[in-house]
């Protein structure tokens, strides 16, 4: 009975084989691999966000060509750390595979609570050896997925691999090319031109703010200030750790987010990204300069009014050219069940033909072949300037360390006094710079100094 | 066992559940807190990870600007709210303690308020608030004024906070005074109107002094309720512009999920923990002082 079973299934073994092989070589990586995984359930932790919506509507894919089943448990991108730092320090996780906001990333690596993923490229069995990691964009990689090497959280000698980026993004210029081109307006390249077309707007159109913002206190206006803060020439801190938010690239940054907010639409001081966002969908900002994400969005008639007269440039240029990175990764907990199923599910996404179809559904792209596609730059037209910004990607744009959470908070409502109460950009950040040292300091930051 | 040893301890047996669920779900969480005020804990870390501190949290954050700030919010926020509350609750309620035809609909309408959900209330005050399409900001615009930075302006958003909360908590005073109201002896009444008490004297002399008790207690009811207030603020400015309106339970939130500091948290929740203990203790004693001074008089009343 037993040799029976045996044969039966080496049979069954041997048709699969045969019949996967030359479905196999089409696609380029061997079915069989899927095998012995057949029939597991994956449980995954996703944001509710565009990308992740269009990744629903590709895992039914996945089934089918792998046999794994995939249950998708989807939260508010902000809520996500709460619900996972509860799961990650659980023994046995009900997550298999999570997606995390960048700066979960650095939590999550000193918590020993993420998968180096090494072994699992190194296993012949599981690594599919036509993946490509050089075609994915390398500014997302070493931003969301390297943690370990030059300050701990950026890449180096001493980094590894702890998640592959996966609705990953960067901010470009959004403008309104109607408005532009009846004014004559040249579409800001550096940020003198933008913040100068930035209060020319309201001037030629009245009741139209320049460009739309976050700015809300906390979280959102620090994200402003920060956007900023790059190209100007600034950062949070030098090589040593200690605070340089306070030099004249900080001040510059904090006027621009001044200027901006200012000459911004009525009420900009409160906005969030969504109220940005439908300030100019609705017509009244001319400009909005944020994640590449809301571009769907702009271009999606049943909630825009402005579809098909917005205009997509590069994030223009201060000192040097460095637009945002943020978004999300997608890593495998520590304390997962399924780990193996669980790194060849994020294989699969983030192959050149996953990020592919995941983009045709509305994504973001997270390689660069998949924005030279011609197929996805005929639906979406603005996916080469994408690509292009994508080469500025500053991956160090903000710090990634266990303590950001805090100086971030205290950035925003710094920043959102500069905005709300006329407090002195130099005085608010020297504020901060204080702040961020004793905050440092308690963290052990300078004890090699 | 005996009969009787079993009757004795029948009521124990019964009271068992309730004991059980009080001591699992409020000595437990209560007495977790206080440990974890002196512990310097991460959410990544299992509570049995984190370092011990002793009172190192207590000390950052009375040193903390940004927690004095918090303090000094609710404290305010607290005194005006309550203060608003008692007097328009107090004078609504003086003002509709009579017979009026449709009385009754008038009174469920006015406690409208109480009965939605915190978190809709913000919504519903924040799009009324909203600078462009708001309604405030519209009208005030179609009648030629300024439009108001209602939620932009530091100021001006610590006011709005307190409209809203107003609008939502008065109903409660008010129908708790008139309750009170409405159970005054109506003897005294009669009798101060006998002796030619104008409508004012009735209320200065007679009915507020009469209401007193009722009034202490509700005051300190919502003045402890108005220093745990969340939602509504979280919705309609989440405590900014800057710090203007980010009362401390707002505080404790960001502390606990921003900042990642659970040992900070909880020790604020434990500091405000202590002020509503003192507020509650103080009704307790007022409660006791007056049903000492009944007695006593109820004692005099009998010698007589």
């Amino acid at each position: 009975m037993k040799s029976l079973k045996r044969n039966v299934w080496s049979a069954a073994m041997a048709v699969s084989m045969t019949f996967t092989a030359s479905y196999a070589l089409a696609e380029g990586h061997t079915a069989d691999v899927y095998a012995p995984y057949e029939g597991t359930t994956l449980v995954v932790n996703f944001p509710a966000h565009p990308h992740y919506n269009a990744v629903l509507d590709v895992l039914p894919q996945f089934t089918e060509e792998t046999g794994i089943e995939v249950e998708v448990d989807q939260l508010q991108y902000l809520k996500m750390r709460e619900r996972q730092t509860l799961e990650l320090t659980k023994d046995e996780g009900d997550y298999d595979l999570i997606s995390y906001v960048v700066f979960s990333k650095a939590d999550y690596v000193f918590a020993d609570q993420l998968e180096n993923l090494a072994k699992y490229f190194m296993n012949p069995k599981l690594a599919n050896p036509n993946y490509d990691a050089g075609d994915l964009i390398d500014g997302y990689v070493q931003n969301i997925g390297v943690a370990g090497g030059e300050k701990g959280y950026l890449p180096g000698p001493t980094g590894s691999l702890f998640g592959i980026p996966f609705g990953a993004e960067t901010s470009v210029l959004a403008y309104r090319k109607d408005i532009f081109e009846k004014h004559g307006i040249e579409v800001p390249q550096t940020y003198d031109q933008l913040l100068e077309v930035a209060c020319q707007i309201p001037e030629v159109e009245p009741g139209m703010g320049g460009m739309a913002s976050r700015a809300a206190s906390g979280h959102q206006a620090s994200h402003a200030f920060l956007l900023h803060l790059a190209p100007l020439g600034g950062r949070v801190f030098d090589e040593q750790w200690n605070p340089i938010i306070n030099n004249e690239a900080g001040v510059a940054a904090a006027n621009a987010l001044k200027t901006i907010v200012d000459c911004g639409p009525e009420g900009s001081q409160t906005f969030g990204p969504a109220e940005a966002a439908a300030s100019f969908k609705q017509g009244s900002s001319a400009m909005f300069m944020d994640s590449i994400a809301f571009a769907a969005g702009f271009e999606d008639p049943s909630q825009s009014t402005v579809a098909g007269k917005v205009g997509y440039a590069l994030h223009p240029e201060g000192v040097r050219r460095g637009s945002q990175t943020g978004g999300f990764g997608i890593g495998i907990p520590s304390n997962a069940q399924n780990k193996e199923a669980a790194f060849l599910l994020m294989q699969w996404l983030t192959s050149k033909e996953g990020d592919l179809a995941v983009a045709m559904a509305g994504g973001n792209p997270s390689r660069f072949s998949t924005y030279e596609n011609a197929e996805l730059n005929a639906k979406y037209p603005y996916s080469a300037t994408f690509g292009e910004a994508l080469q500025f990607a500053d991956p160090d744009w903000r710090p990634i360390i266990p303590t950001w959470g805090k100086i971030n908070a205290d950035i925003g409502t710094t920043m959102s006094q500069v905005l709300t109460e006329g407090l002195d950009p130099q005085e608010a950040l020297d504020g901060v710079a204080e702040r961020a040292r004793a905050v440092m300091e308690e963290a052990g930051y300078y004890t090699w100094q | 066992m005996s009969t009787a040893r079993a009757n004795r301890l029948t009521p124990y047996l019964f009271l068992a559940p309730a004991g059980i669920v009080l001591l699992v779900a409020l000595f437990y969480p209560i007495c977790y807190m206080i440990y974890a005020s002196f512990l310097d804990w991460n959410p990544s870390q299992r509570i049995g990870e984190a370092d011990f501190v002793g009172l190192r949290n207590y000390i950052k954050l009375f040193s903390d600007d940004a927690f004095r700030e918090s303090m000094w919010v609710t404290l305010r926020f607290a005194a005006i709210v309550v203060t608003l509350e008692m007097v328009i609750g107090v004078g609504l309620a003086l003002l509709l303690d009579r017979n009026i035809r449709g009385m009754s609909v008038l009174r469920t309408l006015f406690i409208l308020p109480m009965m939605i959900a915190p978190i809709v209330v913000g919504l519903m005050w924040r799009y009324m608030y909203h600078p462009t399409v708001g309604i405030f900001n519209q009208t005030l615009e179609s009648w030629g004024f300024e439009p108001i930075p209602w939620l932009s302006d530091g100021s001006w958003a610590f006011t709005s906070v307190i409209i809203a909360d107003v609008w939502q908590w008065t109903p409660f005073i008010f129908i708790l005074s008139l309750a009170a109201l409405q159970s005054l002896p109506s003897s005294a009444i009669e009798a101060s109107k006998i002796d030619g008490a104008t409508g004012w004297q009735q209320i200065i002399y007679i009915k507020l002094p009469l209401m007193l008790p009722v009034l202490i207690v509700t005051l300190l009811l919502r003045l402890i309720d108005s220093f745990k207030v969340l939602e509504v603020i979280l919705v309609m400015t989440n405590g900014g512009p800057g710090l203007s309106t980010e009362i401390l339970s707002i505080r404790i939130n960001r502390t606990a999920s921003e900042f990642r500091e659970l040992g900070e948290a909880a020790a604020m929740s434990n500091l405000l923990l202590i002020v509503l203990l003192i507020l509650t203790f103080v009704m307790f004693i007022y409660n006791k002082a007056q049903e000492i001074r009944a007695e006593r008089m109820r004692a005099a009343e009998e010698e007589a």
